[in-house]
């Protein structure tokens, strides 16, 4: 079961310039009761996008018609706390297919890959130009380049930084494959590599 | 070559490496529960393949669990229909399953140890972050999401870049009332929530070798809260005496053959770390949070810091404490609280029950607060009532609920209602993490227990 190929996105984006948003925030425990990978979009960020009574805060930034795009860009430390995957499927089921962030937690950057949804870590300078340039234009385009690590801003100059991502990770996104696929072709090493391992 | 722990660890698990990539990483031994793992069923299902090694794979169900009347049929049906999709996996696949109302139930961490399951020297992984905790026995231990759950049934490995090395030294001892726990939030108070972030960190000096095997547990769990993938401490022989006998570990010459293993795993003298920390056990005091991540706790006895002593995160800061309805400045002690939470994978064990009931012997539990004690397992609960403690806690107004995550996370009934304050033996006070609108504060089972008998915070030395 692969993913969807990854190589170049062209989008606006949508800003979240807000620190530490764990994913408890993307999504609440109260809604990872499925037993499929299906809906989880409709509550993404449920507490902070709707009050109590469902009806949507207008202050919020998914609520605010100006914003659209399949980039999110949040703040520093994005995705921090529990290993749910829940969080990175709510975020590609709702459409997005970049994250772009100044700092990742592990787990959720992990999850992100492993689904399709590509993680970009920026520097903490480029994140702010970011949502300087959103700010100014909320339609403003953005081009993640996966093959060449590239993310550009549509601004006068182009502005452009290169971000990493490891090889394996990066050829799996741009062909589809996932960490299965892989595992299962080098099963006859585990098999060997497990009779050594006592139970 | 001088090796850390983890590397000692770690290189005799990695059956391949793939050139600027991950390697992968032999699995030991899988925790699974009813949350994470339903998809990764899924999955198996679709690409038609079973289970590789079902013997390494444990499953349990805690997250979604009733706290009371766990003999009745759970009443939400949601959480019904994860729990019957759990049984049935397991069944399916041939995974042993301890659920809801099996003797062995309780929370994927504290069962783990319980049974010999968590070793010292293994790989251990589970779909969830508090994975960590198993690393108190010198295992490397972590959290992994719903696809890597998929990829250890069906190849018993994952991929992992390595992560970098850190140690954290902690010398001298802890004074009175200053617990594990207090331990941890320090630290995490002085890295931030992201500060081990890339890191598996390994706590060492004579704070760690002092604390109980409980209260190793309490400190690993919480690694996670500052980024790092886990924390682990080197095995000792407390980490032997605890293990031995238990239905899981080896036995007979087998254990002979792992303690040979088990002896050799400490880090290397003059081995360096990517990063490395020092502290001392007496600056260490009773903690407690005010805002909403793990990194936002201070000593009991001080103030909410000023904002602009915040590096960079002004604007978060205020709409954390504006969450919490504190302002910068404010003392802690004397602010008033409505719930208090005992139990969780961070302190569901017996040591954490007997702390809180030390406290609340004799005295009685104020009015205005609702107390859930909710023991890690059935295990802690059977040791609770063995050792007379069943009895201290009712005749000072508590009850006693059955093992599960509870309130922690609040999956299940056990919500703190929209702006209440819970003080809290768990692990994360993220906005609505006990329930929508509720406002955690982070604590050791003494000062929560002291709280739940003045109703404010209170700090637990003054009732020494």
């Amino acid at each position: 079961m692969s993913c969807e190929k990854f190589t170049i996105l062209k989008s606006s984006a949508v800003p979240l310039p807000i620190e530490n948003v764990d994913t408890d925030q993307i999504i609440p425990a109260r809604f990872l009761k499925a037993t499929e990978r299906k809906g989880f979009g409709a509550n993404l960020f449920r507490d902070w996008r709707y009050e109590s009574d469902n009806t949507p805060k207008k202050d919020f930034v998914l609520n605010n018609e100006k914003f659209s795009g399949e980039i999110l860009v949040g703040g520093k430390n994005f995705g921090s706390g529990s290993s749910r995957e829940h969080a990175a499927w709510a975020i590609y089921d709702y459409g997005f297919r970049c994250v772009v962030s100044s700092f990742f937690a592990d787990i959720f950057r992990n999850n992100c890959l492993n689904i399709g949804v590509l993680p970009v870590q920026v520097s903490p300078d480029f994140l702010k130009k970011i949502f300087f340039e959103i700010e100014k234009n909320p339609k403003i385009e953005f081009t993640i380049d996966l093959k060449e690590q590239k993310i550009i801003i549509s601004d006068n100059n182009f502005s452009t930084e290169f971000f990493e991502i490891n090889n394996y990770k990066k050829q799996n996104m741009i062909n589809g494959f996932d960490d299965i696929d892989y595992l299962i072709n080098i099963k006859p090493d585990i098999k060997k590599f497990a009779n050594k391992m006592p139970v | 070559m001088n090796k850390t722990l983890f590397d000692k660890v770690w290189d005799k698990h990695v059956v391949h490496s793939i050139k600027n990539g991950p390697e992968v990483l032999f699995i030991d031994r899988h925790m699974v529960h009813e949350v994470t793992s339903p998809v990764a069923f899924l999955g198996l299902k679709k690409r038609n393949i079973k289970v590789m090694y079902p013997e390494r794979t444990f499953a349990t169900a805690d997250h979604n669990t009733p706290t009371i009347n766990q003999h009745l049929p759970v009443k939400d049906p949601l959480s019904a229909n994860q729990l019957r999709a759990l049984e049935e996996n397991s069944k399916t696949y041939n995974i042993s399953y301890w659920g809801l109302g099996h003797k062995k139930n309780g929370i994927v961490h504290v069962i783990g140890p319980e049974y010999g399951i968590t070793l010292p020297g293994a790989t251990i992984v589970c779909g969830d972050s508090h994975t960590s905790t198993h690393g108190a026995f010198g295992a490397i231990a972590f959290g992994i999401g719903t696809s890597e759950v998929e990829m250890v049934l069906s190849t018993q490995c994952i991929m992992q870049q390595k992560p970098k090395s850190m140690r954290i030294n902690i010398d001298g001892s802890l004074s009175k009332g200053v617990t594990p726990k207090d331990v941890a939030l320090y630290i995490i108070s002085m890295l931030s929530t992201s500060g081990a972030t890339g890191f598996f960190v390994e706590y060492s000096g004579d704070v760690f070798n002092q604390m109980s095997m409980e209260g190793r547990m309490t400190v690993c769990n919480l690694s996670i809260e500052m980024g790092a993938r886990g924390g682990m401490i080197a095995p000792d022989h407390k980490t032997f005496k605890y293990i031995k006998g238990r239905e899981f570990a080896p036995k007979g010459l087998k254990w002979d053959e792992a303690m040979k293993y088990w002896k050799t795993l400490f880090s290397d003298k003059g081995v360096k770390f990517d990063k490395e920390y020092h502290f001392h056990g007496k600056d260490i005091e009773p903690m407690i949070t005010y805002g909403t991540n793990p990194g936002m706790g201070t000593s009991i006895l001080k103030g909410i810091p000023k904002s602009n002593n915040i590096d960079g995160g002004g604007q978060t800061y205020k709409k954390s404490l504006e969450y919490m309805s504190f302002n910068e400045g404010d003392k802690m002690i004397g602010k008033k609280i409505d719930f208090v939470f005992l139990g969780s994978c961070t302190n569901g064990r017996i040591e954490d029950f007997r702390s809180f009931a030390a406290i609340v012997k004799g005295r009685k539990k104020a009015k205005n607060v609702t107390a859930w004690l909710v023991p890690g397992s059935h295990m802690v609960e059977k040791a609770i009532k063995d050792e007379g403690l069943l009895d201290v806690l009712k005749e000072a107004g508590f009850e006693l609920r059955e093992p599960g995550c509870s309130a922690c996370l609040a999956m299940n009934d056990d919500k703190i209602p929209p702006g209440k304050y819970a003080v809290s033996t768990s692990n994360r006070n993220f906005e609505g993490r006990q329930g929508p609108g509720s406002r955690t504060l982070l604590a050791s089972p003494l000062v929560a227990a002291a709280a739940a008998i003045t109703g404010e915070v209170t700090d637990p030395r003054s009732f020494f």
